[in-house]
């Protein structure tokens, strides 16, 4: 039973999803009831993850192993170590959410959206348990289906070019990858498995052009700016829970791929070129948190806000210290809280007003009360205030950086005020002051369901910036490991 | 003389024999019943097909046999590649029987000549001389002429069989004269013998090259390489659908055939003269072949172009066999079975697409724009998700058994050194990915234009939802596969 725990978080919904599709959209109520069920099961098989957990060891846990092609050795290899497996609940757990959100919303082909979601959670398990490279590589691609038909069929107007944005521009990284995962199978001699890549010696060019490929694939993914753009467009025109899946989890597998390839496989690449990588955050920090202060449409701004976030997370890789690489990973799972929180608050107005514009709202408390506290409450979450989520991985990654080098702390440091800037002047514009028009005057406080699912967010980014240290035990041994690992030359 | 006249081993002939006699037997019934009850050939085309696959598997021993003086091989890679285009003609008799019906096309002739193509490409399958290669060649190649031209009425359909034989006779002009230059140089008709003469290294070299340019130009030819390719969209677009899916289909299986029979088991003395050329023509027709698919309205035409690309990715793992003139059995035997390998699963692929089309064509309406497949999803789910299978596996996206087969052929690429060839061969798969996605787009993401109800009968629906199903579980499980192409074709290099 514990040795497949792995492959249920896996399988258990995307083969949930089948009865789903099968169920069809006629019957509306059963298909919401069902997807639920089979959400809330895939979130119940992960929590053994987290319960099993031995803090105390660095390695890979819950290991399961079966050959799948011997013809290119390529072997069904699951595990994770504690770095993977809080993203694994977190999927799960975003999962039951976003079906709660689309509850009523999504109005056509109710069952394929549920089903979608389902399938898309499975294969994100699958990417953050994966440890052979093809199997990694097949659930990192065959996840950009789903979100391809998500955003394309119950996306907003422009949705068919964000919808092809979105996989182009991800298929080019990954296409990349894929000839690197090649490379590194025949120098070591035939073998797929990640772990035995971590000590594998390579040579500097090659390193670098490794690097250079699984950068490709995972900038695009984080996104770090310069390759950005597609980002604010998928955003805005997903529909809500197709939002909240790209910026909790999508965006994170990015920021993953580089802890469990570019560090460990190509540690003198990613020292030589740090510096690079450490620029092109702290770009992402300051010029795209300038760019979300200009914007006029809230889910764009908090895509901006997203990349501005991710860059946090990049940049407290790749100064190379614990307290660095582990406010990372804090930032990770606490943008994936709260990122989520602030889609499904713009989700919850939307679906009033039909719009996404800041200028179309105004006095938004006077009507929803209960709304406003909630959605002023993920807004501090998201400018990093203290006793938030927020704050945890930020101060970490900035101690961090200070002590790598003073000016790259202090510039890291300046999204405290920019993010309070953009977030908190959004807020003030929609949710605070006179009531805007007549359609804010008419709007109706959110519903249980709402109340339920937002609530629950709160209590995570709360809890985890009230107390973080459960998520800082699992992955401190981990990461230990990790430094230790890239610090180590493999010429 | 005839005291000298030997009556050679027919059992290793045994399916091809069983074919021959069953086509004249449909010919004959067509005579008698042809008018008044056209089922009884198609039964008996069936029949005979899998009448074909059981004596291919009874008498499949793993073992190289040559008969006919040398002239016929059967060994573990003929049978394979039989079984394959078997099953690949039996599906596209079933995909094609109503619409056929439906014009009036389901004559006796439409039966023959199948199975006389299907019977070239079982010779050229099997051929182990130069002679029986051009041999089944020709027999193929002339019944898929007059099959391209079958709807007498349709004056697209005649230009396109016209073309398609002017350029073919063309083809098998270059293929001709390059098996005459390399008999003259080697003296041998025989592919062993070629072998041989190259291993020995008494052959004239330059006389050597100056056949194979053009033996491998008749070779691209029959693939449908770039620049060889002139007659693959106006061909694919004339013929009708089930004829255009024929095309597509089978005949790859055997023109990979041809190619590995005269390029690896005959001319591999000249493995580095015709590793470049190939090297082009796929670079070339993954290039153009992903870039012309663009432009297309018309499925059937993009598709002809997609064929253009997937058989460059083909002719890619054909060509990272032998590493830096160092020849190891591994290496080859590998890089020969990924080219392999992605034939079949191109078939079963380009089968599923034309299926679809056929799928959404009826009586007087012709499916074949890519507007047709709007809003397919709200029309049919079901088989929008199949379609969506087709699109995703041949974008080369896993689950599907698309993402494996280029993958085997990137493998093989990035193994024998071609590592930059690979990284512009993924780019255009992604350029290629495009096209797919575009398909998909119109299935899911838009209203329907046609909402007529999808009438197509229960065969073809169950034959495509099959089909689809396998594409999925091929990509779930490519193991098997896999390993089948890659122990048949060692087992038959290695006897």
């Amino acid at each position: 039973m514990n040795a497949s725990l792995l492959s249920l978080a896996i399988w258990v919904p995307i083969l949930g999803a089948v009865p789903v599709f099968w169920i069809g959209s006629e019957r509306r109520e059963l298909v919401r009831w069902f997807s639920l069920a089979v959400a809330v099961a895939g979130f119940l098989v992960t929590i053994p993850l987290y319960i099993g957990f031995d803090t105390s060891l660095s390695g890979m846990q819950f290991v399961e192993k079966a050959p799948w092609i011997t013809r290119f050795n390529v072997e069904y290899l699951l595990g994770v170590d504690g770095i993977s497996m809080p993203f694994i609940l977190l999927n799960s757990f975003i999962t039951v959410l976003v079906v709660l959100a689309g509850w009523e919303v999504i109005e056509e082909k109710q069952a394929q959206y549920m089903g979608a979601f389902l399938i898309m959670s499975g294969l994100m398990n699958g990417i953050f348990s994966a440890l052979d490279g093809v199997l990694f590589y097949v659930f990192f691609e065959a996840s950009l289906i789903p979100m391809y038909i998500i955003i394309g069929a119950w996306g907003g107007p422009n949705r068919v070019y964000a919808a092809f944005k979105f996989f182009l521009y991800t298929l080019l990284g990954s296409l990349l990858m894929l000839v690197a995962l090649i490379w590194l199978f025949l120098e070591s001699g035939g073998s797929f498995n990640i772990l035995d890549w971590h000590h594998l010696p390579i040579g500097i060019k090659p390193q670098i052009l490794i690097f250079i490929a699984f950068l490709v694939s995972f900038a695009v993914k984080v996104p770090m700016w310069p390759v950005h753009t597609w980002l604010p467009d998928a955003h805005v025109e997903a529909p809500t829970g197709g939002s909240v899946v790209l910026a909790a989890i999508a965006l994170k597998l990015g920021a993953y791929g580089f802890v469990r390839f570019s560090l460990p496989i190509v540690p003198d690449a990613a020292h030589q070129l740090a510096p690079m990588m450490i620029a092109l955050s702290l770009i992402a920090v300051v010029y795209i948190g300038f760019v979300a202060l200009v914007q006029t449409d809230m889910k764009k701004l908090i895509a901006y806000s997203s990349i501005s976030h991710m860059g946090f997370v990049t940049l407290g890789f790749f100064i190379f210290n614990q307290i660095g690489v582990e406010g990372a990973l804090v930032q990770m799972i606490s943008h994936g809280f709260i990122s989520a929180a602030m889609f499904l608050c713009v989700g919850v107005m939307y679906d009033r007003m039909h719009s996404r514009q800041i200028a179309d709202y105004g006095g938004v408390a006077n009507t929803m009360p209960k709304f406003a506290a909630l959605f002023v409450f993920f807004a501090m979450a998201n400018s990093g205030l203290p006793a938030t989520s927020g704050f945890v991985g930020e101060f970490m990654v900035i101690l961090g950086a200070i002590k790598f080098n003073f000016w790259v702390g202090f510039a890291a440091a300046t999204t405290l005020i920019l993010g309070a800037a953009y977030t908190l002047w959004m807020i003030k514009r929609v949710v605070f002051g006179e009531v805007g028009n007549d359609k804010v005057a008419k709007l109706k406080d959110i519903g249980s369901r709402e109340f339920l699912v937002l609530g629950l967010l709160a209590v995570c980014v709360l809890a985890m910036g009230l107390y973080p240290f459960p998520f800082t035990e699992v992955m401190h041994s981990s990461v230990d490991n990790l430094l230790k690992h890239v610090a180590m030359s493999k010429l | 003389m005839l005291n000298n006249f030997v009556i050679p081993d027919l059992y290793p002939a045994a399916p091809e024999i069983f074919l021959l006699l069953m086509a004249f037997l449909v010919l004959f019934v067509d005579l008698i019943f042809g008018a008044t009850h056209r089922w009884i050939a198609a039964m008996l085309t069936l029949i005979t097909l899998f009448g074909c696959a059981a004596i291919t598997l009874v008498t499949w021993d793993g073992q190289t046999t040559l008969t006919f003086s040398n002239m016929f091989v059967d060994d573990a890679l003929s049978d394979f590649l039989k079984l394959m285009t078997y099953f690949a003609v039996i599906m596209m008799l079933v995909y094609s029987r109503q619409y056929m019906a439906d014009r009036g096309l389901d004559k006796g002739e439409f039966y023959v000549l199948v199975m006389f193509a299907t019977l070239g490409m079982m010779i050229m399958i099997s051929a182990s001389s130069l002679v029986t290669m051009y041999l089944g060649l020709e027999l193929m190649s002339l019944s898929l002429y007059g099959l391209v031209a079958i709807d007498r009425e349709s004056s697209r359909a005649t230009e396109a069989a016209m073309k398609y034989f002017v350029l073919g006779a063309l083809g098998s002009g270059l293929l001709l004269y390059g098996m005459s230059m390399i008999y003259g140089a080697t003296g041998s008709l025989s592919i062993n013998g070629v072998a041989q003469a190259l291993h020995q290294g008494q052959a004239e070299r330059s006389v050597l090259v100056f056949g194979l340019v053009f033996l491998v130009g008749g070779v691209a030819f029959k693939l449908g390489l770039v620049p060889f390719h002139m007659w693959i969209p106006d061909v694919y677009h004339g013929a009708p659908t089930p004829i255009t899916m024929f095309v597509g289909s089978a005949p790859k299986i055997a023109a990979f055939a041809m190619a590995l029979r005269l390029l690896v088991y005959g001319l591999f003395g000249l493995v580095e003269d015709w590793q470049p050329m190939l090297l082009v023509m796929a670079m070339l027709s993954i290039g153009l072949g992903n870039l012309a698919a663009i432009a297309q309205t018309n499925i059937k035409r993009m598709l002809a172009y997609s064929a253009i690309s997937h058989m460059g990715y083909m002719v890619l793992g054909l060509m990272a066999g032998v590493v830096g003139g160092r020849v190891e059995a591994f290496t080859a035997i590998n890089a020969y079975s990924s080219a392999m390998y992605y034939t079949i699963a191109y078939v079963m692929m380009t089968m599923g697409a034309f299926g679809t089309v056929l799928l959404l064509s009826r009586a007087g309406y012709e499916a074949e724009n890519l507007e047709d497949f709007k809003g397919l999803n709200k029309r049919s789910p079901w088989f929008a998700g199949m379609m969506l299978i087709m699109m995703f596996s041949m974008a080369g996206i896993p689950f599907f058994i698309g993402f494996f087969a280029k993958f085997a052929v990137l493998l093989a690429a990035i193994k024998a050194g071609y590592t930059m060839v690979a990284v512009i061969a993924v780019m255009f798969s992604l350029v290629g990915a495009f096209y797919y996605l575009r398909v998909v787009k119109l299935m899911y993401f838009d209203s329907p234009v046609d909402s007529a109800p999808i009438t197509a009968g229960l065969d073809l629906r169950v034959l495509l939802s099959l089909n689809g199903l396998a594409v999925a579980a091929f990509g779930l499980f490519p193991d098997q596969l896999a390993l089948i192409c890659y122990t048949t074709l060692a087992r038959s290099l290695s006897g």
